[in-house]
């Protein structure tokens, strides 16, 4: 990609870039909204989800988008007007600039940055300003409790998230993503190269920890006090209405769909699949593909854990990301630079 | 310097203290509104919390959003027409809101009804304890933050209901009790499809036990949260499964049955020792099974005969008071009915179970955190309509 895209001029490369990324976004919260939010969960719940828009109900969520669109955009009276109606676009703002780092193929990528996870780490914080902002300017006591929970809780699982991947990246030895897949497709497994070497498996610790505070990160079940629609109406999005309830609800979705997609990378080979040469040029068209399908995977597990178990409190919450998650992620640093060191 | 001067200096001293301790840390106490329209409430119950932070000061429900005036409507009914009206006492288990007040109505009028209709009462009794505490079994996993298992409370509720209305006609408001006996007999092959019915009711019992009870998260978030001391509970009038999680035994099913069956089947009470929300949750539970084994061993030995008194056509109670209290699903239900030989109840006292289960809550949400509100609330299991009439 980066080959043909040398030759176009800057307007044409950033255009395309532009429409990579909407897509990138779009299509992958699309995907994760039908299959897991209406149709997974639907199944398990023992109902059938959205079965008249579209095939299947596939084209529900455009219904949905449609409805939105419509929809009044209500500012509540002594809201803070400004904070209040931009704190959507800051929050999806830190999921696209998430996006940025992620390759997609030896080729297929936006910039290569060889502080590539550390860049995805710091604005993947962003979006606890967008929290906060809707949480106080809605003017709203729900809002702001939400908003105050969500913020304790972004800080809080920020560190066992980066810890858990301070493990790959000393494995690694580099913390451009794309290397990183590199050292996963070339790897071996006690002399094995069979599967390259998925970080998963030696780094199952730290796959846990990043999963859990992902979650947490997420907002999801069970760590989803900041939204606790059964104690705070919906928290920090209660006052929101139309076009902006949208765009939180697809920041939901599409951060989830950008952090499996950076935990695939990881943790699971991003888009190598085992069997093929890493260099070949047909990982760009199927390499994005794969990516998108190990994202599906682990939002499955996401969203599968969401429907089934109840919420922690806010003090248990912290207690188990300070008292055990960091302990366990900084153990895990120790055990991976020994054997880094002794291997 | 006399006594009452020192006291008011000392007392000027320490809001003195007060103000200065508020400007060192400066903080400001929250009011509030849960209600009367939050999603945890079910219905319009008002709960104005004072927080500090996320910590409640104090608590005060409010209610009456959703009063009815059942009491005074009832004294220009008939008295068959009075059950259309309190089925939607607790609208989950209507056909329990009826019994107390028909049996109210029998002691008067000196009839009894016939056995069969006395079995078949206490096995629909049963069932809309069933169809109630089943949601609840649901409802407390949504309190919490899981949202499937309402949905599987939803799915075999819906059975249940099925079984009701194929008796009664009525999915929810089956005003089926008549004075004297039942409207009408069972239709055919319910019997065998009730069983079923049951079955798949402590199948969901089971779904239950593994996905919300044993459940860590669950556990960790109900266990030791608002517990309810035996003897505050009874000063507060507590009654039903709330004042059995606090190990009182008392129910009112074995103690005085009065007109229904119980004393025929084998079952037991169930207590818990802890009185906290996880205590009333498991009481809840076991009581959900122990009324399927109750209808089950009441379907066995259903007798045979009619199901309706010699009741005259237009029904007048002849003068006198009487007190009938059942132990509904939500509690202890009870009407106090005054004749004076009318067509029409002179006075209807209705003491529904959650008024006094709601009175509680000033007292347990006390220093408590804002989510464990929300999961009191819940294992209290109280009914707008229960509550306001």
């Amino acid at each position: 990609m980066i080959g043909v895209l040398s030759e176009l001029s800057y307007w044409q490369v950033t255009s395309i870039r532009v429409a990579a990324g909407l897509g990138a976004v779009l299509l992958v919260a699309g995907t994760l909204v039908y299959v897991h939010l209406f149709k997974m969960v639907s199944f398990m719940q023992s109902r059938l989800g959205p079965m008249e828009a579209g095939p299947y109900g596939s084209l529900q969520l455009m219904a949905e988008i449609g409805k939105f669109l419509q929809k009044e955009d209500i500012v509540p009276r002594r809201a803070d007007r400004f904070v209040f109606k931009a704190a959507p676009f800051v929050v999806l703002a830190s999921t696209f600039l998430l996006l940025v780092v992620l390759p997609g193929g030896p080729d297929a990528w936006f910039i290569s940055n060889d502080l590539g996870i550390y860049l995805a780490m710091a604005v993947g914080s962003i979006s606890v300003i967008g929290i906060l902002m809707a949480g106080w300017g809605s003017a709203s006591k729900y809002s702001l409790l939400g908003g105050l929970r969500a913020t304790g809780q972004l800080i809080a699982y920020e560190l066992p998230l980066l810890l858990a991947v301070v493990g790959v990246v000393i494995q690694a030895q580099s913390m451009n993503l794309q290397e990183i897949v590199l050292v996963q497709a070339n790897g071996e497994i006690f002399g094995w190269g069979g599967v390259g070497n998925p970080f998963i498996v030696t780094q199952f610790v730290g796959f846990l920890i990043f999963m859990v505070a992902m979650q947490a990160e997420l907002t999801q079940t069970p760590f989803d006090m900041p939204v606790a629609e059964s104690e705070l109406v919906t928290g920090y999005m209660t006052e929101y209405s139309g076009l902006r309830f949208l765009l939180f609800f697809i920041g939901e979705f599409a951060t989830a769909g950008v952090f499996s997609a950076i935990a695939a990378v990881l943790f699971l080979g991003g888009w190598y699949v085992p069997g093929l040469d890493p260099t070949d040029n047909l990982f760009n068209v199927i390499g994005p593909l794969v990516l998108i399908g190990k994202v599906v995977l682990l939002s499955f597990l996401i969203f599968w854990i969401r429907f089934t178990f109840p919420r922690f409190r806010e003090d248990q919450l912290q207690r188990l990301a300070w008292k055990f998650l960091v302990p366990l992620a900084l153990g895990n640093i120790v055990v991976t630079a020994v054997f880094k060191v002794a291997f | 310097m006399t006594v009452t001067e020192r006291q008011q200096l000392s007392y000027i001293a320490a809001q003195a203290a007060d103000a200065r301790v508020n400007l060192e840390i400066e903080t400001e106490g929250m009011t509030l509104n849960i209600g009367p329209q939050h999603p945890a409430t079910h219905g319009t119950l008002r709960i104005v919390a004072k927080l500090d932070g996320e910590q409640v000061v104090s608590a005060e429900p409010v209610m009456g959003y959703m009063h009815r005036g059942y009491e005074k409507l009832a004294e220009v009914r008939t008295y068959p027409q009075v059950t259309t009206l309190i089925n939607r006492i607790d609208w989950l288990g209507s056909f329990a809101n009826e019994v107390p007040f028909i049996l109210a109505a029998e002691q008067l009028m000196e009839v009894e009804a016939p056995p069969r209709a006395q079995w078949i009462r206490t096995i629909l009794f049963e069932l809309s304890r069933i169809a109630n505490i089943t949601l609840f079994l649901g409802d407390m996993a949504v309190q919490v933050g899981a949202i499937t298992p309402v949905f599987f409370a939803f799915r075999d509720r819906e059975h249940v209901l099925n079984q009701i209305e194929a008796v009664t006609g009525g999915r929810f408001h089956p005003n089926f009790d008549r004075i004297g006996g039942l409207k009408d007999d069972l239709p055919a092959g319910w019997i065998d499809e009730t069983r079923q019915a049951l079955r798949k009711i402590r199948s969901f019992c089971d779904q239950i036990e593994e996905l919300v009870e044993g459940n860590e998260i669950f556990q960790a978030r109900t266990r030791g949260i608002g517990v309810i001391p035996a003897e505050v509970g009874l000063s507060y009038g507590l009654t039903g499964a709330n004042i059995r999680a606090s190990g009182v035994d008392w129910d009112l099913r074995r103690d005085n049955p009065c007109g229904l069956v119980y004393d025929q089947v084998d079952w037991k009470v169930w207590t818990h020792p802890d009185g906290d929300s996880f205590a009333r949750f498991w009481v809840r539970l076991q009581e959900t099974r122990e009324a399927t084994k109750i209808v089950d061993q009441l379907l066995d030995g259903i007798p045979a005969g009619p199901i309706m008194a010699k009741v005259p056509v237009i029904i007048k109670v002849p003068p006198g008071e009487a007190c009938v209290e059942t132990e509904n699903p939500l509690g202890m239900m009870g009407y106090y009915v005054v004749s004076k030989g009318d067509l029409f109840p002179f006075r209807v006292k209705i003491r529904s179970a959650s008024f006094s289960n709601v009175s509680i809550t000033p007292w347990l949400l006390k220093g408590v955190y804002v989510p464990d509100i929300i999961t009191i609330l819940g294992s209290l299991y109280f009914i707008l309509g229960d509550i306001d009439r």
